[in-house]
């Protein structure tokens, strides 16, 4: 985090999160949002890279990027007609929205600069993982193992593709 | 200084869960809300224990578990809006078809 170009990816980055992620959700279009989120998950996975996560980037990218946009994309197809837009906002819920919104945002921020070491402090220099470490971390059993999640989350998985299944089915 | 944009793009979810009437454009909300936490777990690791890798096996599984939750969240509204013919939340009131 102390050279220059480590500083401008994450200028880029972040003023690409904060953007596109306003964007997505205060756009007309449905498949405009969409895309824009595509974005915002894309300037994440650039975070994730540059705090030194590879790995965590990459299945960022293969399962949001890839996966989960390409989903949305498929069911806006299959629900909406082209070219049509959102209804405009009652004004009411709009501000109650806006309201709630900055509200939680500025508890949040409070907090996070009453810390200030946490909002502007520099990373420590990180000892990079390989993907062997993370590999034998998932199928340990140890105290810093993760195979109970694991196999929960592989259960997980297949509960929500029967499930995905039997809700989708034609009758 | 990484935890504003995730702290900017929580609020969208918010705002967006709240003002949007588009259950597909909820959901884009709702995605952007776990994304940021994904990011604020990444982040609290790496300032407070950069030698383990607990928050990222964190963020990994909720990778996992939003990939599901959306897959499942999708079927629902494509099950709805094949029976109901609409996907707007003011106009779906009733939950027996």
């Amino acid at each position: 985090m102390d050279s220059v170009g480590n500083l401008i990816i994450y200028a880029i980055a972040a003023i690409a999160i904060i953007a596109f992620s306003i964007l997505a959700v205060t756009t007309k279009k449905i498949l405009r949002s969409a895309t824009y989120l595509l974005f915002t998950l894309l300037a994440t996975a650039v975070i994730y890279f540059q705090m030194d996560y590879e790995f965590l980037g990459a299945v960022q990218i293969a399962v949001y990027a890839g996966g989960i946009v390409v989903l949305f994309v498929f069911a806006i197809m299959l629900t909406h007609k082209p070219g049509k837009d959102a209804e405009p906002l009652s004004s009411h819920k709009k501000w109650l929205g806006v309201g709630a919104a900055f509200a939680g945002a500025a508890v949040c921020a409070g907090a996070l600069f009453s810390y200030g070491k946490f909002c502007c402090a520099k990373l420590l220099p990180g000892s990079g993982f390989d993907i062997k470490e993370i590999g034998s971390a998932l199928l340990d059993t140890d105290k810093f193992g993760y195979l109970l999640p694991f196999e929960a989350i592989s259960i997980l998985l297949l509960a929500c593709i029967i499930g995905g299944v039997v809700i989708a089915r034609r009758r | 200084m990484y935890l504003i944009p995730s702290l900017i793009m929580f609020g969208c979810g918010v705002f967006g869960f709240i003002t949007r009437k588009n259950m597909i454009a909820i959901l884009i909300s709702l995605e952007l809300m776990l994304n940021s936490v994904d990011i604020n777990f990444v982040v609290f690791n790496r300032f407070l224990y950069p030698d383990q890798l607990n928050g990222m096996f964190f963020a990994l599984f909720a990778i996992a578990i939003a990939a599901a939750e959306t897959a499942v969240a999708i079927a629902i509204i494509i099950n709805v809006y094949r029976v109901a013919k609409k996907v707007d939340i003011s106009e779906i009131t009733k939950l027996k078809f």
